[in-house]
């Protein structure tokens, strides 16, 4: 069978590329499209490293298909810094060495960017089951809702 | 890899159409959460898969003569997100709330959670007490049933070749009432049920139980309705007596696995623990107290 000929609007540009039915988003965005921002990590949902938004909405992408994103707008991690210039969460993340191997980062920083759009000033409670779906082996978690909520705090104040 | 053909029809006719047409292995894609996996790992391998998310009836969230109807390809998100839904039916937020991670319920959908037929689907139980019916389409037509009907058994549904579940129907809200849900898990996120339990009360004038439905997942092979549990608060004032007999009801009619989450013992009861505190949660929200 052909392949799907999909367009779609990844981090504001638009896209064109060909998938199989089978593959999923995540292998578009990494071997079709080179972002390889987004990691792969579990293939079943449970870690939340290859988190993108999808329309807003943050979504495991191993769990889309590709053919799935026709018409629609994807953010990834390449589209978080504008330019040199880092997202606030992205700084944060670093002041607080929020990280230490890195791997479950982007999807980490997708998941908290999409919370502090909708709730700018999270309790620590609602950081940390809005990130139920983001593992991280290396911090303890600490650090990363510390960075959170004092990028939040940051973005308040503007 | 076999070749998988991929449709999204637009209606409901064209996807039944595709659906019965089908030669070989055939799903329904809704939010793929549970089907992507089961691909992945060859479980199923279907040829065709049929995309229903672009049928607009169901992605609609509607009230009709105070009546709640969902399409079955709502989002998790979409529905918690539903303010009017979720001051009408807490205990259904509650379970669809437990539903994976913020991640999962972005694209997970409750038709999905009821069709993929685990026995310990979040969203069952509660709309099992709930009352909720789904309309179903499929080549002869539409049908309703009961949400506790779908099910027969792990992955086993009563849908026949062809057919769809399109939308969820929940019956118009009494006054008085409440409903809610509660599940055993060792931890607090992102875990499968070891015990679920639903309750939904309705209370006269006077503070006593009217009407009830009582429903219990994770411990058969299917989500369970227990009108037995039911029975203990209905006439009473949900007291202390009332919650003894309804906690014993519930742990009678379970007939759980021994897994590696849990022992047949230990599910027995702690069905009827969580049962009790499951309907002093709907006793309060019926008495206004969320």
């Amino acid at each position: 069978m052909a392949k799907h000929h999909v367009t779609a609007t990844v981090n504001g540009d638009a896209v064109e590329f060909l998938c199989d039915t089978q593959q999923s988003l995540l292998d578009v965005l990494r071997d079709e499209l080179g972002l390889t921002g987004t990691k792969e990590g579990c293939s079943t949902g449970d870690c939340g490293a290859c988190t993108v938004t999808v329309d807003g909405r943050p979504v495991c992408s191993c769990l889309v298909l590709g053919v799935e994103a026709a018409g629609k707008s994807i953010q990834t991690i390449e589209g978080m810094a504008s330019g040199s210039k880092l997202h606030p969460l992205q700084r944060k993340f670093l002041e607080h060495a929020a990280l230490q191997c890195g791997y479950c980062t982007p999807g980490i920083l997708m998941s908290a960017r999409a919370l502090l759009e909708r709730n700018p000033d999270p309790t620590e409670e609602e950081v940390r089951l809005w990130l139920a779906g983001n593992l991280c082996r290396c911090t303890g978690f600490h650090k990363i809702i510390d960075a959170v909520l004092d990028a939040a705090s940051e973005m308040r104040k503007g | 890899m076999s070749e998988m053909r991929y449709e999204a029809p637009s209606t409901l006719k064209a996807a039944v159409a595709l659906l019965a047409e089908a030669k070989g292995p055939a799903r329904v894609l809704a939010g793929g959460t549970d089907l992507l996996i089961q691909m992945r790992s060859k479980r199923v391998e279907p040829e065709l898969l049929v995309d229903i998310k672009n049928i607009a009836e169901m992605r609609s969230i509607a009230v009709e003569g105070g009546r709640f109807r969902f399409g079955a390809a709502v989002s998790g998100m979409e529905l918690l997100e539903h303010e009017a839904f979720a001051k009408a039916w807490p205990g259904v937020i509650d379970g669809v709330k437990l539903i994976g991670s913020v991640q999962v319920r972005g694209r997970a959908t409750v038709g999905g959670n009821l069709c993929n037929a685990s026995p310990a689907a979040d969203s069952v139980p509660p709309l099992i007490a709930a009352g909720a019916m789904v309309s179903i389409i499929g080549p002869n037509g539409r049908r309703e049933a009961r949400v506790e009907d779908v099910v027969t058994g792990p992955g086993k549904t009563s849908l026949a070749k062809g057919e769809i579940v399109v939308s969820f129907e929940l019956p118009e809200r009494a006054a008085h009432s409440g409903d809610a849900y509660l599940r055993f898990i060792p931890r607090s996120e992102m875990d499968i049920a070891v015990v679920g339990t639903g309750v939904n009360l309705t209370l006269d004038g006077k503070g006593v139980c009217s009407a009830a439905r009582v429903s219990l997942g994770a411990v058969a092979e299917r989500a369970l309705l227990v009108p037995e549990a039911a029975a203990a608060l209905i006439g009473t004032k949900v007291d202390a007596a009332a919650l003894e007999r309804l906690a014993a009801a519930a742990s009678a009619a379970c007939r759980p696995i021994d897994d590696k989450r849990g022992t047949k013992e230990f599910r027995i009861k702690v069905a009827g623990v969580m049962v009790r505190r499951t309907a002093e949660i709907a006793l309060a929200r019926a008495k206004g107290n969320r």
